[in-house]
């Protein structure tokens, strides 16, 4: 059994609670902390990345209880590379929040920690409920990293913000309910094997259990109408804390291909492609609401916020064909929009007013002053993050596009459905590239109107993180190839989930004897 | 290796130059000319293969899945529109070199021509339509920096703006063509594609692509309606004019239009709407340039013209009218990159481009003078420059042209813009070099150093080349490039200055006198033209721009407009209809467990909590009473549970209810009693409906579920839970070993909760808020801060309650308890502490880090849980052994017991934490200098008598009590 594939979610929580144990009073040795565990976190994401190149699933008998009784987590392709991209953005602000954001408040990086564990613990798990706890983990240190800080418009929309979400709990434990009621498991794997023997007198319920879940991943995932929490609580919290959101609604695209992998796609039954008939709607009223605001947009936290919004719209549109090409189009639009959005956040941070005010609460309205002093350098990184979150070539954000635009053609969808799609996104990248194109030229180009009041005073430094994140960006372009080869193997894995079951399922009653890796 | 070359030294030198750029504005040329020549020197190389086989192809793998190669192909056109780009842009960046002053960043101009000049070259050379459009979007996003060079200026800012919104539209429209085309030619090999020109023409989709296609198309190369960006444009530096807005980029969409000919040309759709539209761009362009005074406007006002008459010709579909327009693309980028060239001259040495202002400049500025008339005779097409030449081919395909069935009107309007061309041609020279004189702007001019008119005298020498000697220079490069682009060989055509008295030659000599008439009669064409009206397009374009960016700002704001009721309400009614849905896609069967008897005391019960919640919502606005219905609500559900003998569920019910309902009432506390009102019945009436609904549904989908019997993992644990689990609560067992991970989370929850509820009360202390607090008006609640008779009860119920805690701990692996519910209890007990005896005195007596204590409880779960791995068995596996000792007994030691006292630990920190946080608050509101609580005598050091609190109305019961001012240990926080 391999140990290190609890590690993500025990590193980080050991070290939220020590964090908060022995290093309450040190602001210094709190960030030495988080930077040194968010750095490990990488290495073992690395790990356990190259694990799975090599096996197509693993799975930790937590308690060492057999499945389907015990938990068990589950380490595949699509676990481990949302583990890479979780500790990737981890590290980033954390090293980023270091002497800023973290300073605004008490307990950061704990949070951060917290966070982390959350979303690591999320995409191990393999069993229904404890995605439920973990989703309880997720929300409650995001409500504080959106908190942190304080100040009127947080603390609405952070209520906001809850509350929605609990609702959202409140329905997920329904619906897990009412599939434990008819299947009388709560194991993902053992699920995928019952769920096709689901008697048609059970079906109504288990399909409603089923709803019951797409509606609360679709919560968290922001799908249009879902998706009213998103833009206050991402446009109010601070950049730093909404760059680690950005793998926020990415959990949720996760548990939604999850499930319909697992449960409401494999091996038929009442239930299967519950999801697929509203996927595709949802994602262009998503990708559609989202993107058109962006045009509309004075703010640099609006500006981000719709395009998140678009974005995750725009990744389930691959989703929606329900075929092996879209699924690998929009891990690789995945992985895209989330680092893109991490490190336009980031950036955005940089830009941020923070002598108080002067601009309006916020700070961050899209007014030349806002840039002004700062070098070529946070320009060309501003335009070059524009062209990517807008989706024009050559970046990642364009191939993206592309290989989901591609897959849709491909896909067994009506012709004016397709036409459909394409209008949209590409209209999304349109508006997209509107609304940034204004926002940099008010920024960067436009002179300041002369003031006798001083610069504003802006962050410096940091410039590693935003660096970092463009720098994968950059090799997820350049490694498109093997990159997108990998996510269609992740695909074909998801879609054809023996090797998953079976890792869970396969071996009963004992764990074998320990092998360290 | 040598093709991909050709595109990537222009971005290497775009790359390096902004490292150079301090060397200076020569080490920036250097660099720029070295890969431009190099790359011009890779491609000649190419040239005897090009010209011998028809075809260089090269191919690198990208993204193979996707069809998306880094492919690239020389034929002639491709050859012909490479050297173009290079040639000119080496000439173009000599130029620059001495056109900017020394005070403008020269290398940052140089990196960005050289992304254009990369960018462009691979839209000509790519052999992939997707590589292609990756390449026609950059040159958009180049030229947006290009021609926001100087973004002081409002409307370079605007210019470049508009252009890169229009062409980058089109390339988006050119994406979507292109992966129509791929997709029904199952390749995005252009080679391949071109190779079989039926699969496409024949598809139902050939419509949609034609149209994407030529919108992309259309865009780029200025036609109408969006021809308004390129004098927009003409904001950039000249240079940037010279090689993007007239002798390139705007060829882009005519090259691709020329590159996708076999495919799409030939239906009557491409003849209608290319024929079309160029005729119309052609007259509407001329016409326009006839009127401009800026030298510039003329300039891209003809250049649009021009594009136009290429358009139409590669619309009319012969195989005559597509080589003629080639070389009219050649020859236009040539005479045009001069004039351009020979505009920023005129502007260099006198300071306008407003021909009103100049005249007479051939006195002064002689060389300039000969090669801007050379270059303007060429546009006017006047024989023995190549302008002639082409324009006669054009005629000559035009007069075989039948536009629906009338066959005057494509001659007659491309006389008509052969005329306006002359007519503008002589204006620009004759107002600029030869009419008036020595007005004040051209009294200092004189003609500049070489650097600046040897490129333009080295466009010029190709331009009276081919219009000398057309058959020796141009003949075979046009005839090549036009076979490549119809995908066979070429009509027999002759280039030559005389072919016979034909109706293309009556035509162009019509044209010709008719525009050195309109010369003549030009002050009664200004009058004319004054009186029209003439929309401008960029005007247009910006208001929609502006409407179009409010609409969305209202629509988003509509949506997203801060109500919480509003947005519940679209999920319940969203999550209603999906849950309808998707229940009638299945089937139910009717339920077989039997209806349970129903109690009198169940049905009391079933009262109790319906009123409860049915009074929470009417008396929502007195947060008092909506709290303690609320509480009743939970109570009666613990009674439920134990109806339903859950003992455990029961008592954990109870205690989280005790202590969540006590918290909430000491935050109360400091909170205003009621709430706003909400808004107004008639919100209330669509929203009750829809609470109601959602409640009805998931109600009803619970009896469903109830009704039926089910095969769970449950047996399972009840099976398991003692032999293997070591315990007979098979609940607790089930907590801390079969799911003790979820547990862990939970706890893990409560955890982050408490640091929350702490930082959130901390930013209370600052701000607003804190001013708020310390005008906290103190209300008449209790006569008493430490009623006496509470001080000693809770005194006297602490050992007990403690012990009673200790004893729930320990038997709750084999009976009801466990650490959840034993740190609640012993929460709830010292909470009654320090309600009871303040919270300064009680904090003393537990001087403990609730934070600790908290971090504590989690680290203790995790360390045990990790206990197991050093023995090879996964995280939190359990063990138990049974220890015999004397007096006791046989005593159980469990891991799970371990891992239950860091919940029990968890938990009791949390309560305090929350507890310490609140506490803080209330010393900010009520910093009252009174004494301490009741202390007993044998008490050490506080040995006070308890003294009535006199001012009986400013002691409320929780609020001072908790509020005393002594040591607080998280008083050492830094705020």
């Amino acid at each position: 059994m391999n140990h290190w594939i609890v590690a993500p979610v025990l590193l980080p929580a050991v070290l939220g609670a020590l964090i908060v144990l022995i290093a309450r009073f040190d602001p210094v040795l709190q960030r030495r902390l988080s930077v040194l565990g968010c750095s490990l976190g990488l290495l073992l994401a690395l790990c356990l990345f190259m694990t799975v190149l090599r096996q197509p699933a693993l799975a930790y008998r937590l308690g060492d209880w057999p499945a389907p009784f015990g938990i068990v987590l589950v380490l595949d392709p699509l676990a481990a590379m949302m583990l890479l991209l979780s500790a990737i953005l981890g590290l980033a602000v954390a090293g980023y929040a270091a002497g800023r954001e973290d300073e605004n408040g008490p307990h950061f990086h704990a949070l951060l920690q917290f966070q982390l564990m959350g979303l690591n613990g999320a995409f191990l798990t393999g069993d229904l409920f404890n995605l439920f706890v973990f989703f309880e983990i997720l929300l409650i240190a995001s409500y504080g990293l959106m908190l942190h800080g304080g100040g009127e418009a947080r603390f609405r929309n952070g209520f906001h913000y809850v509350v929605i979400n609990l609702v959202g709990a409140l329905v997920f434990l329904i619906g897990a309910g009412l599939i434990y009621g008819v299947t009388g498991t709560l194991n993902l794997a053992d699920l995928a094997l019952k769920a096709p023997l689901v008697e048609s007198g059970d079906a109504a319920l288990f399909r409603l259990g089923g709803i019951c879940l797409l509606i609360v991943f679709g919560l968290k995932a922001a799908l249009v109408p879902f998706h009213f929490w998103l833009p206050g609580t991402y446009r109010s919290t601070s950049f730093t804390s909404a760059a680690m959101f950005a793998i926020l609604t990415k959990v949720g695209a996760y548990a939604i291909i999850r499930a319909s992998t697992l449960v409401f796609g494999f091996g038929g039954g009442a239930a299967a492609h519950l999801f697929t008939p509203y996927l595709l709607p949802a994602a262009l009223l998503t990708s559609g609401l989202g993107l058109l605001a962006l045009p509309g947009a004075r703010s640099l936290g609006t500006l981000a916020a719709f395009a998140m919004l678009g974005s995750s719209g725009t990744l389930f549109v691959g989703l929606a064909t329900d075929e092996s090409a879209g699924l690998a189009a929009s891990l690789y639009y995945l992985v895209h929009s989330t680092l893109a959005g991490a490190a336009f956040y980031l950036l955005a941070d940089r830009l941020v007013d923070r002598s108080g005010g002067r601009f309006g609460p916020q700070g961050d309205r899209i007014l030349p002053r806002l840039a002004e002093g700062q070098g070529r350098a946070t320009a060309a990184a501003f335009m070059l993050l524009a062209v990517m979150i807008a989706g024009l070539p050559p970046f990642s954000g364009f191939l993206g596009k592309i290989f989901i635009l591609q897959a849709v053609l491909g896909a067994a969808l009506a012709p004016a459905l397709q036409g459909l799609v394409l209008a949209v996104v590409l209209l999304g990248s349109f508006f997209a590239m509107a609304g940034f194109t204004r926002a940099g030229v008010l920024l960067f180009w436009q002179p300041a109107p002369a003031t006798d009041e001083p610069p504003p005073r802006q962050s410096v430094g940091g410039v590693w993180a935003i660096g970092g994140l463009m720098a994968a960006l950059l090799a997820l372009t350049v490694a498109a190839g093997p990159s997108l080869a990998f996510f269609e193997r992740t695909a074909n894995l998801l879609l054809a989930p023996e090797a998953y079951v079976s890792a869970v399922l396969g071996q009963h009653v004992q764990a074998p004897p320990a092998e360290e890796p | 290796m040598l093709l991909s070359a050709i595109v990537i030294l222009p971005f290497a030198a775009a790359l390096l130059i902004p490292v150079i750029a301090r060397a200076g504005a020569g080490a920036s040329l250097c660099l720029g000319g070295l890969s431009t020549v190099m790359a011009l020197v890779a491609l000649l190389a190419q040239a005897p293969l090009v010209f011998q086989d028809g075809l260089v192809v090269e191919r690198h793998a990208w993204v193979p899945k996707a069809g998306l190669d880094l492919a690239f192909f020389v034929d002639p056109l491709g050859l012909l529109m490479a050297g173009l780009i290079l040639v000119i842009g080496l000439l173009v960046m000599i130029y620059a070199r001495f056109y900017f002053g020394p005070k403008e960043a020269f290398g940052r101009f140089m990196a960005r021509l050289a992304l254009f000049q990369g960018s462009m070259l691979g839209i000509v050379i790519a052999d992939n339509l997707l590589l292609l459009v990756i390449f026609w979007e950059m040159t958009s996003l180049s030229s947006f920096l290009l021609i926001g060079y100087w973004s002081h200026r409002a409307d370079s800012r605007r210019g470049a703006r508009n252009a890169l919104v229009i062409t980058s539209a089109g390339g988006l429209a050119l994406l979507a063509s292109a992966l129509l085309i791929g997709h029904v030619a199952g390749t995005f090999q252009l080679t391949t594609i071109l190779g079989q020109p039926d699969v496409v023409a024949q598809s139902a989709l050939y419509l949609p692509i034609l149209i994407l296609v030529l919108f992309g198309c259309f865009t780029k190369s200025a036609q109408l309606p969006f021809q308004f960006w390129l004098p927009g444009a003409m904001a950039a530096p000249t240079p940037v004019s010279a090689y993007l807005h007239s002798a390139t980029m705007v060829k882009a969409g005519l090259f691709l239009m020329a590159r996708l000919w076999p495919i799409l040309a030939g239906s009557e759709a491409w003849f209608l709407i290319v024929t079309t539209v160029g005729l119309l761009t052609m007259v509407v362009g001329a016409w326009i340039a006839i009127f401009k005074t800026d030298l510039k406007a003329i300039l891209a006002y003809s250049t649009v013209s021009h594009l136009g008459m290429i358009a139409m010709l590669l619309g009319l579909g012969t195989k005559l009218a597509a080589v003629a327009a080639i070389f009219h693309l050649l020859n236009h980028a040539l005479f045009k990159a001069a004039l351009f060239l020979s505009a920023g001259i005129v502007e260099h040495e006198t300071g306008t481009r407003d021909i009103n202002r100049l005249g007479g400049l051939w006195r002064a500025m002689p060389i300039t003078a000969t090669l801007s008339t050379l270059a303007a005779l060429a546009m006017a097409g006047v024989p023995l420059l190549n302008g002639f030449l082409s324009k006669e081919m054009m005629l000559e395909a035009a007069v075989h042209a039948d536009y629906l069935g009338v066959a005057w009107l494509v001659p007659l309007l491309a006389t008509v813009g052969s005329a306006f061309s002359v007519l503008y041609a002589f204006r620009f020279v004759g107002r600029v070099f030869f009419m008036g004189s020595g007005r004040p702007p051209g009294e200092l001019a004189h003609d500049p150093g070489p650097g600046l008119w040897l490129p333009v005298a080295c466009l010029i020498i190709p331009v009276v080349a081919i219009g000398v000697m057309p058959g020796l220079v141009a003949q075979d490069l046009v005839a090549q490039a036009g076979s490549a682009i119809i995908g066979e060989d070429p009509p027999v055509f002759e280039l030559a200055i005389w072919h016979g008295w034909t109706q293309a030659f009556q035509l162009t000599l019509v044209a010709m006198v008719a525009g050195l008439l309109g010369l003549w009669v030009l002050r009664w064409l200004e009058r004319l033209h004054a009186g029209l009206w003439h929309p401008s397009g960029e005007q247009i374009f910006g208001k929609l721009l502006d409407a179009g960016s409010c609409v969305v700002a209202w629509l988003t704001g509509r949506l997203q407009n801060g109500s919480l009721q509003f947005y519940l309400a679209v999920f319940c009614l969203t999550g209603l209809a999906l849950g309808i849905t998707a229940f009638w896609g299945g089937d139910l069967s009717a339920g077989t467990r039997p209806l349970m008897p129903l109690s009198p005391l169940g049905i009391i019960g079933w009262l109790v909590v319906l009123a409860a919640s049915g009074f929470a919502v009417v008396a929502h606005q007195n947060r008092l009473l909506a709290l303690i219905a609320a509480g009743l609500a939970g109570l009666m559900v613990a009674l439920a549970f134990v109806a339903f003998s859950a003992p455990d569920l029961a008592l954990t019910q109870l205690s989280v209810e005790v202590v969540t309902v006590v918290l909430l009432l000491l935050a109360l506390n400091y909170l205003p009693k009621t709430t706003p009102r909400l808004r107004p019945l008639r919100r209330f009436g669509v929203n009750a409906p829809i609470a109601l609904l959602a409640g009805a549904g998931v109600g009803a989908a619970l009896y469903a579920l109830l009704r039926r019997d089910v095969n769970s993992i449950s047996a399972f644990y009840t099976a398991m839970a003692l032999p293997a689990g070591g315990g007979a609560n098979v609940v607790n067992v089930i907590l801390v070993d079969f799911r003790g991970y979820d547990t862990l989370g939970e706890i893990t929850v409560l955890a982050i909760a408490a640091l929350v509820i702490y930082s959130l009360l901390q930013s209370a202390l600052r701000g607003a808020a804190a001013r708020r607090l310390t005008e906290w008006p103190s209300s008449a609640q209790a006569g008493d801060s430490h009623p006496l008779l509470l001080v000693v009860l809770t005194r006297l119920l602490l050992p007990m309650a403690l012990l009673v805690g200790l004893y729930i701990f320990l038997r709750g692996h084999q009976a009801p308890g466990g650490g959840f519910i034993a740190g609640l209890i012993v929460g709830i007990a010292l909470i009654l502490q320090y309600m009871a005896s303040g919270y300064a005195w009680a904090s003393r007596r537990l001087p403990t880090d609730y934070h600790g204590l908290v971090a504590v409880g989690v680290l203790v779960a995790l360390l045990t849980g990790s206990v197991a791995m050093l023995v090879g068995r996964p995280f939190l596996t359990g063990g138990f052994m049974h220890l015999h000792l004397p007096y006791l007994g046989s005593i159980e030691l469990a891991s799970a017991t371990a891992f239950d006292l860091g919940v029990f630990l968890t938990v009791v920190g949390v309560v305090l934490l929350v507890l310490a946080g609140l506490s803080r608050m209330a010393r900010l509101a009520e910093p009252s200098g009174e004494t301490g609580p009741l202390t007993i005598a044998l008490d050490r050091g506080e040995n006070q008598p308890h003294r009535r609190t006199e001012d009986v109305g400013h002691a409320p019961i929780f609020g001072s009590s908790f509020a005393r001012d002594a040591a607080d240990p998280t008083a050492k926080e830094p705020d």
